[in-house]
């Protein structure tokens, strides 16, 4: 008992990744830990979608289940696990039950290396960034795989489309990540790094994030992957793949009930996860605005206030829109649990004040928000941009976003040489 | 870090390639026979990478299993399977392949009995970490022109591929 407890506190005085110190105890924590917060996210993030389109629609969006339709998630959760798992009956029986693990472990297994701060990650790898692309280059077999067992006309259709697609952003995509990964090799010994830690320590190195990098470079290099990455993950306003007013709903059209949450699960989790490669390569990953610049302890204490004010401004939209209900006894309850919800929020918040709790969540704090910044993005070009026709799509991969990356890669890499060898000889 | 190139770790990944390989040849659809080939695929990058070799694994994942077996399958797709079912398989030449089989079971045992004094034993010098270096300064430097004659080989390729799809250019 007492070499457990001595084997699990070992990793407390380290400062790597537990994958790096190779502590099997907390890489299982972690694996749980990031498993539980990317469903509880991709369930905010369903909420919040309906709602934030919704809005920009000038709907109302779910208000029945649960104050402001807050419970809707975990209603459309019990729904889909209750309902009848069918399987068409001239369907290709293993591949049709396989394609929709392949999506989800695809979407989740990139998280083992995404770093949400310096030692919180499950691990890093020094080819992170690259197992990265190539893990979520794996989840279009899923889609193909769905498309073909399906035996049924829309779905394949939406699978070749979706695979064409994934197929010729994926380059575009590499293009960017690799005038990205030239940056973080302007150090002195001129080696660069693919592991994720690495890119994110480099930037804090160099005093500024890749996307300021080079100016407009950096920022071309962000903007093709930004678009890339929205072609990939097969959301508006690139979602042919599963156009609803022509294809139904594309490749998983034949599925319903658990295995069609799969694919919403994965769909979701693929959005965070090019969401975090975006933050890592460009924003500066964990790392606070201006490190280097407002350096000073008390800017560290002001930015270390940051992660309990925004709970407590949740807690007080809360309450705010519980002081607004309906005053009619009907909604008694779902006053009262929109206040619940207020104060569950409110007493994070001042938890997270803790300077011990602070210090140790605010690298976390940091990159989720940059990366609920991106989900936003992805809601608003859904509400706002009319889908792409697919010979445009093709067209804006190939002959737009392709040389664009090919010109920046090579103009990076000539500005990164001439800054290496001759102002800094 | 316990060491993970055992031969616990390499009998079963090429037990999963055998395995693979076998389903390829043997499945009578072809969609079967490409997914089987993406099992063998990623076991062959699990053996890269338990040799130490991450980033050749990486670029195994994302150029055959996730680029070339998409574009295979990309194809098999809109074949006809229903046909290709029916059809009798013509991969089954019993003699050419008993011939083939035993000689190169001949070789791999001629290699096992007297691998030692034509492969002198040689402990794995380059660490995990920096692997990616290792090639670059392998790809970059030493072997700069095979590296660049290959890429024009691939750049004739292309050319070609679009000369003939395109009718006018």
């Amino acid at each position: 008992m007492g070499a457990i407890i001595q084997y699990m506190e070992s990793y407390l005085s380290s400062d790597q990744t537990p994958g790096a110190a190779g502590n099997m105890f907390w890489a299982l924590v972690y694996i749980m830990l990031v498993f539980a917060g990317l469903s509880v996210a991709v369930i905010a993030m369903n909420w919040l979608e309906r709602k934030i389109l919704a809005h920009m629609q000038v709907r109302l969006g779910p208000m029945r289940v649960g104050p402001h339709g807050l419970l809707q998630p975990i209603a459309d959760a019990i729904k889909l696990l209750l309902k009848e798992d069918i399987m068409p009956a001239e369907a290709d029986g293993v591949v049709f039950w396989m394609a929709p693990f392949i999506v989800v472990l695809a979407a989740f297994t990139v998280f083992v290396v995404v770093p949400f701060g310096p030692t919180h990650a499950i691990t890093d790898m020094n080819i992170g960034i690259l197992f990265m692309l190539g893990v979520s280059s794996l989840s279009v077999l899923g889609i193909v795989m769905a498309g073909w067992a399906s035996n049924s006309h829309y779905p394949l259709i939406g699978a070749l489309r979706s695979s064409a697609q994934m197929v010729s952003y994926e380059v575009a995509m590499g293009l960017a990540v690799v005038s990205a990964i030239l940056m973080t090799s302007l150090n002195a010994e001129g080696t660069g790094t693919l592991s994720m830690i690495g890119i994110v320590q480099a930037q804090q190195a160099q005093g500024e994030w890749f996307i300021f990098k080079f100016f407009p470079l950096g920022l071309i290099a962000f903007f093709i992957f930004a678009v890339a990455m929205v072609a990939e993950t097969n959301r508006a306003p690139f979602d042919l793949a599963e156009a609803e007013s022509e294809l139904t709903a594309g490749f998983h059209t034949e599925y319903s009930g658990f295995r069609w949450s799969l694919f919403f699960l994965a769909e979701y989790s693929a959005m965070i996860a090019v969401s975090s490669i975006a933050v890592t390569l460009w924003l500066g990953g964990w790392l606070r605005p201006f490190p280097n610049l407002l350096n000073s302890s008390t800017w560290d204490l002001v930015f270390s206030l940051f992660p309990g004010i925004t709970f407590l401004l949740f807690a007080a939209m809360c309450f705010y829109n519980a002081v607004r209900m309906p005053k009619h006894p009907l909604f008694r309850i779902q006053t009262i649990g929109l206040a619940g919800f207020g104060v569950v929020l409110g007493l994070i918040g001042l938890l997270l004040f803790v300077p011990a709790v602070s210090l140790r969540v605010q690298d976390i704090f940091w990159f989720a928000a940059k990366v609920a910044g991106f989900m936003y993005l992805y809601i608003w070009y859904r509400g706002t941009f009319p889908r792409y026709r697919f010979d445009q799509l093709m067209q804006m991969g190939w002959k737009v976003l392709l040389p664009m990356g090919l010109g920046v890669l090579i103009l990076t890499a000539s500005v990164a040489l001439v800054q290496q060898k001759i102002w800094h000889p | 870090m316990a060491p993970v190139a055992t031969p616990f770790f390499f009998y079963l990944f090429a037990a999963i390639m055998l395995v693979g390989g076998i389903m390829v040849i043997t499945r009578k659809n072809p969609v079967h026979s490409a997914l089987a080939l993406i099992i063998a695929l990623l076991a062959q990058a699990s053996i890269y990478l338990m040799l130490y070799a991450p980033f050749v694994a990486g670029v195994q994942i994302i150029l055959y299993a996730g680029g070339i077996m998409v574009l295979f399958l990309f194809v098999i797709m809109l074949v006809s399977i229903d046909r290709s079912i029916r059809e009798r398989q013509f991969n089954s030449q019993r003699i050419a392949g008993l011939i083939a089989a035993t000689a190169l079971g001949g070789l791999f045992i001629a290699v096992y009995m007297k691998g030692t004094s034509v492969f002198p034993e040689h402990a794995l010098s380059t660490i995990e970490n920096d692997n990616t270096q290792q090639v670059a300064t392998m790809l970059y430097g030493q072997s700069m022109f095979p590296f660049e004659i290959a890429s024009l080989l691939l750049l004739v390729a292309i050319i070609g591929a679009v000369v003939m799809a395109k009718k006018r250019i």
